[in-house]
């Protein structure tokens, strides 16, 4: 019995492939959108997670110095003569030609067996390792990146995370310029008796417990949350698509039922059954929705790699692996979803009488109810978001405040649009137009869900669209301000430095110093970097806020800027003090903004910096000159030096660079924008068709009193793209509170610096095109059909009970 | 003894199989000094490191006893290896060096294991004042200017659960082994430069689990160092040392090959003046076999030398004193019995 | 002649070839008159009815409506048709469920181009309409919603009416007493009535009857 009813009732489906095809398509949709967010955040993850397990750092202890700045690697010997078994490494960043890498240096010798997951300088390969000019291991990728580079030999070592050299420790301080010196030293997790205090022989160390998370996993957490928001985002409206699905299957098979019920069939095994339907639905199409998300991951990974490289130097590789986690968690999501989407079918089919027949108005009174329920809900919703952002703070509150803000308006919106068809049947005249205006109102409660869906779409676009272009606008003004000087040269050793510096003395307007030093600030990683007092900072540096005669005080060495995040993340303000590495204090005597960059920055007169970090890096100067000039000079410069190409940047090449790394990051969000906008368009357009089916008795008397069925299509057409302006009006404002929210609350607490708004209705003109177009698409199909009925069909309507 | 140098280029340059490692010992060694026959040594120059040499060791082995009679093994070596003859500073260095340590009960086995680079002050050894180090293990020289730089010695070494410290004094002179310290390792000729210091007194204290125990008893150190140590067809040592109660010492090791084997002895009398023995003149015979560590290991042994009419049977303090190191070896106190009587070590490498 | 059917062919496409379901059909019907048309199920007289309100076309014959042959004419001239000259009753589904009862009653007159409130005013109370003008359709009875079908058809003043089993749906008691109202109704607007039944009763009311048989008229 069990087996015939699940016949009888997948019998439907054959008959209507379209309806069954727009079914799996709207879920493997979302399960794509979703699973293409977790694949490419499970990607990133894992090799974050590589980096901070690489050399153990997960298992394993260390002792680093509080400042996070380097040791003298006589504390390494010192400790393992006084019994301790430690392991040192020292670690940089450096180029190799155009590519940067993070090099890290350790003694294989010590090295505890738990940070040996790569199989380095074995047999053989020892002594090329640890002797000039050494040996660099590489993940694939990253040793194909270098093979153009002159570096020493490159080895291919799988499992290191991708951006980074493994080499040997003496190898590794010669690369950085810092002999003798190491970053930090790994614990072995058995120590012998009798060792010396850790106090008495390494004093001024601390002792780092093992970490599961390195800090790159906490700065992107942000962009992670951003993604995995947009995935939810785009699955909720791609369950729309399957919410209206089933509805109209659902509605569809009534007679089958109600057969199926009384030939002795009981509502349990039935609903049972309905259930075994819709989960080989969804496994099927979670499969290939899964599929299909790796599909849109991988064209979308390279972008997202770009991004995490160039915002937050983490490195990601360019392709995806296959990761059972993401298969599951795909197909859970699809069976929950598509459960989620036909519960409302099922207690329907549980609960109302199978003989009750379809009665539209009948619907849409008992939805006034539901309407109004709603309306509460929403406003409880609004003054919550609104509570979040007078009370909360933290990325979470931000995030809660964005779901609050969109739910509370998509649950809002069937309410807003009634008032606005209703005021719209008041202000018409003429038979068809009030009754058009009445009886769109009478199918909102069916096209309520996918409207909600496309507001959500069209908001989040606005929203996000605004977001990025004002952060555009203000970006772009804001390099103007930080790339004042015309050229920027990097010297390969602190002799052509020098060389270089006083070679450009006579050529050149001025010559300014930009050196930094890395390490922690208020335990956080920072850097440090030292200006020469010139009117170039004193006239372009994008200050924030700051004491008078700010420069003046950074020039006589007490004082110190800090950027934006920093000063926000810590809390910290004007004539606050902060101890910077090497432990030495300075008074803040300024913020200045500092976009893009995910980690603290602090500012100090460059004579300053030289007298705390006498072994700096010299390397790098920004040079002044005429803007005519500057072409001719980096030639000049490139020719007497033969320095690379690269090593020479006018300011226009730095510009290029930023802007392309700023547009890279938010293409993704775009194209998450433009797909769930895709899948809000197929939403409605599930959602016209189900109403479809069920409008005819409402359409049949209208044409029996002598409308055409064409005049009816164009009508059931305007009806759809009336709806959908009224949804993209509502939308304005909605995705303005959300880049307001965006701007405002998230971008602080994600990256730490908040952004001036600024509005484009041009880009809303255009979506709101798009969104017509898309609803216009939607509702064509249905209309054609109408206007091609044939009048049997319609009379059908008289004739019998349906 | 130069046997050993298996074992460090196993532990160090970490070959995968013994084999292709023994196959790499069997070659010549390129750029490396090799020993000459003849060569006298240059006292204390020679007690420290010959980094033109592949491989070279300070094997320092004593049996103790407590107060109450019971007896215990120390051992406390290391090695050096070099990638390449030559000494830089600093990390690019190619001296290798590793230590081992092992504190042996009749029913405990304790190990320690370090490495570290030269070039950077870890590990090391010095001629004069003598002293071996590495991490906190050291072996450091405390005679007097006139006196041989061994000839006093404070020893410590410590691992997770143990840790030693003995005062260690010479009662006899330095003992060249070999033909004046050129010892022959082969009949093809390979060979080691070594000599021995096996007159110690030790006096001390052991630190284990349950306490310190303070320790007296003899102790027998070998200096050798070489370049290309063994034959190819070579596959492990028996290498024995003996304290007879009378207070001679003999030094004997077989090296195991498809046929009869090698064996070489010194017998060193009472005086200190060493009596080296004709290649087959030893004889060793394994009389009882016990499963350590997943292998058959020899634990009781016939050793005959009829030119010194000796006949005894070796038994060990603790069959278990398998050194569980990288390359894992036997290496334990013993006493013996028969025409002489007496103490020793016994180590055995290369058993499956 | 108000109506005039000459020859009517109406064929319908079955799994076993084409049905016949009308076959020379001959039929008139003068302005003011009623005509009831009977038969069994499946006999073919909503059809016919249909093909008279221009909701379908004959395959073969002429119907000639106030003197003009809507045979042929195209859908928009059939609408024209539909919406000035002939008013509608069915069974059910007959009133838009978007629109409350006032607006359905004005629906078809304004459509028409006729509004004529005072007219509007007088249906509402014959038919016992006029306290529930504000509600909707669904909140009304099966009697009180063919009262509406009725008065929204006859608002637009038609000059035929076509019913088809207006009762059907009713208790006999409640049918018989929209029936009446229906029919003096339409006597006094003048208009003529052709109305399908299966029911004779019902049918003797009428000025006259014709019955239908397998399509043909007998």
């Amino acid at each position: 019995m069990v087996w015939t009813g699940l016949t009888a009732l997948l019998s439907h489906w054959r008959r209507r492939p379209v309806q069954l095809a727009m079914l799996l398509l709207g879920l493997s949709l979302a399960t794509a959108l979703w699973s293409a967010v977790q694949a490419i955040n499970g990607e990133a993850r894992a090799s974050y997670d590589r980096a901070a397990a690489i050399l153990g750092q997960d298992r394993l202890a260390q002792l680093v110095r509080e400042d996070g700045a380097r040791m003298d690697q006589q504390v390494f010997v010192r400790l393992r003569r006084a019994g301790w078994l430690v392991s040192p490494v020292i670690e940089g960043e450096m180029r190799f030609g155009d590519v940067r890498l993070r090099v890290l240096g350790i003694d294989p010798l010590t090295l505890p067996p738990q940070a040996q997951q790569v199989n380095v300088a074995v047999g053989d390969e020892l002594l090329p390792f640890i002797t000039a000019p050494g040996v660099l291991y590489a993940a694939p990728e990253t040793a194909t990146r270098l093979t153009e580079q002159a570096t020493p030999p490159v080895r291919v070592a799988e499992g290191l995370p991708p951006g980074t050299v493994l080499t040997d420790i003496g190898q590794a301080q010669v690369l950085l310029g810092a002999k003798d010196k190491i970053s930090r030293l790994l614990l072995w997790p058995d120590q012998p008796i009798g060792r010396a205090p850790l106090k008495v022989t390494a004093p001024g160390l601390t002792l780092r417990q093992p970490s599961e998370t390195g800090d790159l996993a906490r700065l992107t957490d942000s962009f992670h949350l951003n993604l995995t928001a947009f995935g939810f985002l785009a699955f909720a409206v791609g369950l729309f698509i399957v919410h209206s699905a089933i509805g109209l299957a659902f509605e569809q098979r009534r007679q089958v039922f109600r057969t199926l019920r009384a030939l002795g069939l009981p509502a349990r095994v039935l609903v049972l059954l309905l259930i075994a339907e819709l989960l080989i639905f969804a496994l099927l199409a979670g499969l290939v929705g899964v599929a299909l998300g790796y599909v849109v991951a991988s064209a979308l990974l390279p972008d997202v790699a770009a991004t995490l490289r160039g915002l937050y130097g983490a490195d990601v590789p360019g392709t995806l692996s296959i990761r059972p986690a993401v298969w599951a968690a795909g197909l859970a999501i699809a069976v929950i979803g598509t459960l989620v989407a036909a519960a409302q079918s099922l207690w329907r089919l549980w609960h109302l009488p199978l003989l009750a027949a379809a009665q539209p108005r009948a619907w849409a009174r008992a939805s006034e109810r539901a309407l109004r329920a709603q309306g509460v809900a929403a406003m409880v919703l609004l003054l919550t978001a609104a509570g979040i952002a007078q009370f909360g703070s933290g990325l979470e509150a931000g995030f809660a405040l964005l779901a609050a803000l969109l739910l509370g308006a998509a649950l809002a919106l069937p309410l807003v649009l009634t008032g606005i068809l209703q005021l719209g049947g008041r202000l018409v005249r003429g038979p068809l137009a009030e009754w058009f205006w009445a009886d769109t109102r009478q199918q909102l409660p069916g096209l309520s869900l996918a409207l909600m869906a496309l507001l959500l779409a069209l908001a989040a676009n606005v929203g996000v669209s605004t977001m990025v272009s004002s952060f555009r606008l203000t970006f772009t003004g804001w390099l103007d301000q930080r790339l004042a000087a015309e050229l920027y040269v990097t010297a390969r050793t602190e002799a052509e430095a020098t060389a270089i510096h006083d070679w450009l003395a006579q050529r050149s307007d001025a010559v300014l110093p930009i050196w930094s030093v890395e390490g922690r600030v208020a335990g956080q990683p920072a850097a440090i970097y030292g200006v020469a007092d010139h009117a170039t900072y004193r006239d372009n540096w994008p200050i924030l806020s700051a004491v008078p005669e700010v420069w003046d005080r950074i020039a006589a060495g007490d004082g110190a800027l800090i950027n934006e995040q920093l000063a926000r993340r810590q809390e910290l303000g004007l004539g606050d003090q902060i101890t910077l590495p090497g432990g030495w204090r300075a008074s803040i005597v300024g913020v200045y903004s500092d976009y893009g960059n995910p980690i603290g920055q602090v500012i100090i007169g460059i004579d300053t910096l030289v007298q705390h970090y006498p072994d700096v890096s010299r390397l790098r100067y920004a040079i002044r000159i005429a803007p005519g000039k500057a072409e001719a000079l980096a030639a000049g410069l490139r020719a007497q030096f033969g320095l690379p190409a690269q090593n020479v940047i006018d300011q226009a090449g730095i510009k290029v660079f930023s802007l392309k790394v700023f547009e890279r990051t938010f293409r993704v969000t775009a194209a998450l924008n433009v797909l769930t906008l895709g899948v809000a368009g197929l939403a409605m357009f599930a959602s016209l068709m189900t109403l479809s089916g069920m409008r005819l008795p409402q359409l049949a008397p209208v044409w029996a009193m002598g409308l055409t069925r064409r005049h009816l299509a164009w009508l059931e057409l305007s009806r759809g793209l009336l709806l959908a302006a009224l949804t993209m009006l509502a939308a304005v404002p909605v995705g303005i509170a959300l880049a307001f929210v965006l701007l405002a609350v998230v971008n602080v607490e994600a990256f730490g610096w908040r952004l001036p708004m600024h509005l484009f209705p041009g880009d809303w003109a255009r979506l709101a095109a798009l969104a017509l177009l898309a609803a216009g698409l939607a509702a064509a199909a249905p209309a054609w059909r109408l206007a091609r009925l044939s009048p049997s069909d319609l009379l059908k309507v008289f004739a019998h009970e349906r | 003894m130069s046997v050993r140098a298996l074992l460090i280029y196993m532990c160090l340059a970490a070959a995968p199989a013994f084999g292709q490692g023994f196959a790499g010992l069997g070659t010549e060694a390129d750029g490396f000094s090799v020993p000459q026959p003849g060569t006298a040594f240059n006292f204390p120059a020679d007690h420290g490191p010959h980094p033109g040499y592949r491989i070279e060791w300070w094997y320092l082995t004593a049996n103790l006893q407590a107060a109450d009679g019971a007896d215990y093994g120390v051992q406390w070596t290391l090695f050096r290896s070099a990638l390449a003859p030559v000494e830089r500073s600093g990390w690019s260095s190619p001296q290798l060096w590793m230590g081992h340590a092992g504190l042996t009960t009749q029913t405990h086995q304790f190990v320690a294991e370090r490495s570290a680079r030269g070039g950077i002050g870890q590990a090391g050894v010095t001629a004069a004042p003598f002293a071996a180090w590495i991490d906190n293990w050291q072996m450091a020289g405390r005679a007097l200017p006139e006196a041989d730089a061994l000839s006093a010695l404070d020893l410590r070494a410590a691992g997770r659960a143990f840790s030693y410290e003995l005062a260690l004094d010479a009662k006899g002179p330095l003992v060249p082994q070999g033909v004046q310290g050129y010892s022959v390792k082969s009949e093809k000729g390979q060979a080691s430069y070594y000599y021995s210091q096996p007159f110690y007194h030790v006096t001390g204290t052991l630190t284990l689990p349950a306490g310190a125990i303070a320790v007296t008893g003899q102790a027998w150190l070998d200096h050798e160092w070489s370049s290309q140590p063994l034959a190819e067809d070579q596959t492990g040592w028996d290498w024995f040392s003996l304290h007879f109660d009378s207070g001679e010492k003999m030094m004997g090791f077989r090296l195991r090959d498809g046929g009869a084997g090698f064996t070489s002895a010194t017998w060193i009398k009472a005086d200190g003046r060493p009596q080296p023995q004709a290649p087959g003149a030893l004889r060793v015979t394994p009389l009882e076999t016990a499963a350590v560590a997943g292998r058959s290991v020899p634990i009781r042994w016939r050793v005959q030398l009829p030119e010194k009419g000796v006949d005894v049977t070796i038994r060990t303090l603790n069959p278990e004193a398998w050194m569980d190191t990288r390359f894992p070896y036997w290496e334990g106190p013993i006493r013996f019995e028969g025409t002489h009587a007496g103490r020793g070590y016994l180590e055995m490498t290369g058993y499956e | 002649m108000l109506l005039r059917l000459h020859q009517i062919d109406k064929f319908y496409p079955t799994g076993e070839g084409p049905l016949h379901v009308l076959n020379g059909i001959d039929l008139s019907l003068e302005a003011g008159k009623s005509l009831a048309l009977t038969g069994e199920s499946g006999s073919g007289k909503s059809t016919l009815l249909h093909l008279v309100a221009g909701l379908d076309s004959p395959d073969a014959g002429e119907i000639h409506l106030g003197g003009t042959n809507i045979v042929g004419l195209n859908d928009t001239a059939l609408a024209a048709l539909r919406r000035a000259t002939v008013g509608l009753v069915f069974q059910q589904f007959n009133l838009i469920p978007s629109l409350d009862v006032a607006a359905n009653l004005a629906f078809q007159a304004r459509l028409a181009g006729r509004p004529d409130p005072a007219w509007l005013k007088v249906l509402a109370k014959r038919l016992g309409l006029a306290q529930v003008l504000t509600r909707y359709p669904e909140q009304l009875s099966a009697g009180q919603q063919q009262r509406v079908a009725i008065g929204r058809t006859l608002a637009a003043r038609p000059r035929l009416v076509l019913a088809d089993e207006p009762t059907g749906n009713l208790d006999e008691a409640t049918g018989d007493a929209v029936l009446d109202l229906m029919l003096s109704l339409v006597a006094e607007t003048g208009a003529a009535l052709l109305m399908v039944t299966h029911s004779n009763r019902l049918a003797n009311r009428l000025n006259a009857r014709v019955h239908l048989h397998a399509g043909r008229l007998v």
